[in-house]
């Protein structure tokens, strides 16, 4: 670690800028672990990806990516995750910021609601796609999909039974120092989803839905 | 630093971060919603379209920046992309290379 002399923040995510230095090492070498973290998923997503790739034409006769993808909904269902990144970036802010715990619950809360919207919309298109015959058993393609749209799915479900946890530990601690490393856990993880769908509504939606 | 002028700060990195993200995605699907281009040209914009919109999340939500290279986090980031790179890309290139074998 180089030495600076400019209080700023030396991790990704939220700031805790005014504590001891001790404190703040501990952060960042908590938040650099969960980053490990996050990498190996993004070798997991990134290799999931590469077998779609190359599942691309293996419909075996089966629905493809033009008959089965609705253009609208993969544009709503970005829209409320994409929001939701904005609004948990405005929890880290208000918590960075000292601003109690009222607004960052009712931010927490708004994240929540977005994301669990979006979960809703994606399990629906699912269950349309399983009405249509477009199971993951059809074909080598509706596989890949399945996998890979669908751990992108389980992955938002634990973000939101994180948020909920996040939330529970925000009314019983208040923004304490742990609960303010998990909260920028929880930011990482989820912008980092947020990432994840931007490939995944790029690669998988649109490349399907261009004519 | 004065509270206010630093959260306001914060604020304007997320807002940009924010628009830059709904334009960058509008964009995109505009484009393959009205085939504003050949459908090879609109791949190619909507990839690097979605290559511009990580930097900016990368960026704006997650505050990666280049200016604290010191730091090990950028590092990760940076040897996990390669790996990726080489993954993806070597899977790719083999098993397609492999189809057009067979067909």
């Amino acid at each position: 670690m180089s030495e600076t002399t400019e209080p700023e923040l030396r991790h990704a995510g939220l700031n805790l800028a005014d504590d001891a230095r001790e404190l703040r090492e501990h952060v960042e070498s908590d938040v650099f672990g969960f980053w490990v973290f996050l990498m190996s998923d993004a070798v997991v997503f990134a290799l999931l990806f590469a077998i779609y790739g190359t599942m691309r034409h293996a419909t075996a006769g089966g629905p493809d990516a033009a008959q089965e993808f609705k253009f609208h909904s993969a544009f709503w269902e970005t829209a409320l995750l994409l929001t939701s990144s904005f609004s948990y970036g405005m929890v880290s802010l208000l918590t960075k910021h000292g601003r109690g715990r009222l607004w960052p619950l009712a931010l927490l809360a708004v994240t929540f609601c977005l994301g669990a919207g979006f979960l809703k919309m994606e399990i629906h298109d699912f269950v349309t796609m399983f009405h249509d015959g477009a199971t993951p058993e059809r074909s080598g393609y509706l596989s890949s999909f399945f996998v890979l749209v669908g751990m992108h799915g389980f992955h938002v479900f634990s973000g939101l039974t994180w948020i909920v946890l996040m939330g529970i530990q925000l009314v019983v601690f208040g923004p304490d120092e742990r609960t303010k490393v998990n909260l920028i856990r929880l930011g990482l993880f989820w912008h980092f989803l947020d990432v994840v769908w931007v490939v995944i509504f790029s690669v998988v939606y649109l490349q399907g839905l261009i004519r | 630093m004065n509270i206010s002028r630093s959260l306001r700060r914060d604020f304007i990195t997320y807002g940009i971060g924010y628009l830059l993200a709904v334009a960058l995605t509008g964009i995109a699907f505009a484009c393959v919603f009205y085939r504003l281009l050949s459908p090879g040209a609109t791949l190619g914009v909507v990839l690097v379209l979605a290559f511009i919109q990580i930097i900016v999340h990368m960026r704006c939500f997650l505050h990666i920046s280049l200016k604290r290279s010191a730091r090990a986090d950028l590092q990760l980031i940076l040897f996990s992309a390669v790996i990726i790179l080489l993954m993806v890309g070597g899977t790719i290139v083999i098993l397609g290379n492999l189809m057009a074998r067979m067909m």
